[in-house]
């Protein structure tokens, strides 16, 4: 692969936290917390407004790494971690971008695997970052030995 | 702060499933991701699976639920990291556990650390990682 573009980010990306997409994914995921579903109830707590789920923002679009090239078949999803400066807010416009931080290559006995690194992270208009994430993948290749 | 709070203490358990085609399909739509492997039978076993399998990120999101839920409305999740493991399928059950590991006072409340882990009936462990609350 070309490692030239590890540590190029994508051009941030907007993605307005939309309350119905909040909704189908805590529907999705079958959690029933008001707090990404009633409005009123989650005006008086302590949030003042709907949340989305921690995992939602994994369904961002986070932009395009110029000239990265890679088959999304058989990548197989190592790690994942979210850190949270504060909760997602339903109805906010987040600017969303990504990078390869990091690839490197290891052969065992069931052939050569890639580990590629990304880090994600959202921020608002106004630049306050709000979340980072970073997820672990992993290509096997020749790993019919 | 939450005095109730103190290493050893273990989260309520969140039970998930039985997991179903459907929810695959409605996590494929809800989240974007539509790799084949979570939702075409066929694919799957060309791939060299049994067949389906589900989103890690889903299984991921069930451990999540456990701790916002544990979190309520008193609490933010600041960090929550997982590895995935073992593979969930349509049939499987799932049980999401925590327990506390370290509780920290910084000037603006207090950080609570947990280990965190889901595990299917047939005792296999589909997600493991930590996550860490801040009570103001």
């Amino acid at each position: 692969m070309d490692n030239s573009i590890v540590g190029v980010w994508s051009q941030p990306v907007a993605n307005v936290v939309e309350r119905g997409a909040v909704r189908k994914f805590a529907d999705a995921i079958g959690d029933p917390n008001l707090l990404y579903r009633d409005e009123e109830y989650a005006r008086g707590t302590r949030f003042g407004r709907m949340i989305a789920p921690p995992t939602f923002c994994r369904t961002f679009d986070f932009g395009t790494i110029e000239g990265l090239d890679i088959a999304q078949e058989g990548l197989i999803h190592g790690e994942q971690s979210f850190h949270f400066e504060r909760p997602i807010y339903v109805g906010e416009e987040l600017w969303c971008s990504e990078c390869l931080t990091d690839t490197y290559t290891r052969s065992g006995g069931s052939g050569k695997m890639t580990f590629l690194i990304f880090e994600q992270k959202g921020e608002t208009k106004d630049g306050e970052l709000v979340f980072t994430s970073r997820a672990n993948v992993i290509r096997k290749e020749g790993a019919d030995a | 702060m939450n005095h109730s709070l103190s290493v050893g203490m273990e989260v309520p358990p969140l039970h998930k499933g039985p997991v179903t085609h459907i929810d695959l399909v409605k996590y494929s739509g809800a989240s974007g991701d539509f790799n084949p492997i979570h939702t075409v039978e066929s694919f799957a076993i060309e791939a060299g699976l049994d067949g389906v399998i589900a989103h890690g990120m889903l299984t991921m999101a069930y451990v999540g639920q456990m701790l916002t839920d544990f979190a309520g409305v008193e609490a933010d999740l600041v960090d929550f990291r997982v590895r995935f493991r073992a593979m969930v399928r349509p049939g499987d059950t799932v049980v999401c556990r925590g327990v506390v590991t370290a509780v920290n006072e910084d000037g603006s409340g207090s950080l609570v650390t947990l280990q965190v882990f889901a595990e299917t009936q047939r005792q296999e462990t589909a997600v493991k990682g930590t996550a860490t609350l801040r009570y103001r």
